[in-house]
């Protein structure tokens, strides 16, 4: 076990941002992103409301993948206690947030999560939990989960980089493909997936390298027939999301020399369209500790909503976040490039 | 003299080859434009044809960014080496078929 410790985590997000202030130094094709808004007329970034709370319940993790924005592991300690869990829950239900959207790490690691996720569930929220697959096969005590997704009406979003072994399993590590193979059937299984079982099995594609997405539509129909065919598996949508240069994935991009050239690529592709609709826009994101951030991302490079006390969840100040301005620095080039990214895929249609 | 023939950066100034010819330049890149767009052939395919081309006419530029488009679009690596195979036995073929004409002009000189 990596003990946590408060500083040196600050420290390496602060390292992080300064990594992403200097690449603009070092071409002159990549902009401030504030000011790449401001040449499209768009001042600041401001949220259009609050439908979506995503908690980030812990950063362990039982794989270590390659992209990863969290830095995620088997050997990470942070994990949110059940107060803060609770205090989360205080907020969704006063302010009736619809939908509670879990992520991690593998959030089913977090040793409170089926409690929460009952409780989300009694307020009659949407859930949205995103499984890594390879948890449910990870020890017996994870089998069950199909059915207990499916018993608290949980929406299932699921990462799969590819529909094949050699793609998937250089991002996330040997064996990986194999064993998602058979968690995407323990879930058909339980009916996630299949047509009118009303229990929903979405994937998660991302580029396993320096490239933007192809189109989501075109992956989303070759991921349909691939498994279909060649493992009988069903899901009802794809999201393509951008690698964010963040954590992991920036420094891969800078050990491989990749940095400025994916950059480069991230602000040619920038589209107002997708600019305008960036998911943080109508969410908030919490940390394992409470902190409230605009997204997952800002939450790893530790840019919280506000320097005071408004900043974490036992004080939420929902007239405070609805005014607040989405803290932006250049990986938000990742949210914006061609059709967008978001958590919920593609934000434009193109 | 450049010290390098090929650089990669030089791949981002193929715009301004229009300094020196504009209206042709201008003709050329709606051209390529209208070429890769899907029409009897979906771009994806077009990729794949473009990054075999790429390795026959040998262009550095061409086999970087069509590599990067075959990658973006879910070609695997096996099939983008068969591609490449491809290209390279028609161009073996062509080359071994002209000797048809070595031996025809041997025949057409020699006792
Ligand atoms: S990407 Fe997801 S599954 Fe992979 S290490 Fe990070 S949290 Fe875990
Ligand atoms: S990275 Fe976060 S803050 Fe930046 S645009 Fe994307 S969602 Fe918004």
């Amino acid at each position: 076990m990596i003990a946590y410790n408060k500083a040196k985590e600050e420290a390496e997000a602060l390292r992080q941002l300064q990594v992403l202030e200097l690449v603009t130094t070092k071409s002159t094709n990549v902009p401030y992103f504030k000011d790449k808004l401001k040449e499209h007329n768009i001042s600041s970034l401001k949220p259009v409301g609050l439908d979506v709370f995503q908690v980030n319940v812990g950063k362990m993790c039982n794989q270590t993948c390659r992209h990863c924005h969290v830095n995620a592991g088997p050997d990470r300690q942070e994990i949110m206690t059940k107060e803060t869990m609770q205090l989360c829950l205080n907020a969704i239900q006063k302010f009736n947030i619809p939908i509670v959207d879990l992520t991690g790490g593998a959030p089913e690691l977090n040793p409170h999560f089926r409690w929460f996720v009952k409780a989300c569930h009694a307020l009659g929220k949407r859930i949205i939990v995103r499984c890594n697959l390879t948890i449910l096969l990870e020890a017996d005590e994870h089998n069950d989960l199909p059915d207990f997704f499916a018993e608290n009406g949980v929406e299932v979003v699921s990462s799969l980089p590819f529909y094949d072994a050699t793609r998937t399993d250089k991002v996330r590590g040997k064996g990986v493909f194999e064993t998602s193979i058979k968690a995407l059937k323990m879930l058909n299984a339980r009916g996630y997936g299949k047509p009118d079982s009303g229990l929903l099995l979405d994937l998660v594609y991302n580029p396993a390298g320096a490239f933007l997405p192809a189109s989501q539509t075109m992956l989303e129909t070759e991921f349909k027939e691939h498994l279909w065919s060649e493992h009988g598996i069903v899901f009802n949508k794809l999201f393509a999301l951008t690698n964010l240069p963040v954590s992991r994935f920036l420094n891969y991009l800078v050990n491989t020399d990749n940095y400025v050239s994916y950059m480069e690529e991230l602000v040619n592709a920038f589209n107002p369209l997708a600019a305008e609709n960036v998911m943080c826009r109508n969410m908030i994101s919490v940390s394992w500790d409470g902190y409230l951030f605009d997204c997952d991302f800002n939450q790893m490079l530790n840019m919280k909503v506000a320097a005071d006390e408004r900043n974490h969840v036992a004080n939420f100040d929902l007239d405070y976040l609805l005014k607040r301005e989405v803290k932006v620095s250049q990986h938000c080039y990742g949210c914006t490039a061609g059709a967008g990214s978001s958590c919920g895929g593609e934000i434009v249609l193109l | 003299m450049a010290k390098d023939y090929y650089k990669p950066e030089d791949l981002k100034k193929f715009g301004t080859i229009g300094n020196y010819q504009k209206p042709l330049a201008d003709k050329f890149f709606a051209w390529y434009g209208e070429v890769f767009k899907e029409g009897a052939l979906t771009e994806k395919e077009k990729d794949l044809i473009a990054l075999a081309v790429a390795h026959v006419v040998q262009c550095p530029y061409c086999i970087d960014a069509y590599t990067t488009n075959c990658v973006k679009n879910g070609y695997s690596e096996a099939q983008m080496m068969e591609a490449v195979h491809v290209g390279a036995a028609i161009k073996g073929g062509a080359v071994l078929a002209h000797s048809v004409q070595m031996m025809n002009k041997n025949e057409e000189i020699s006792f």
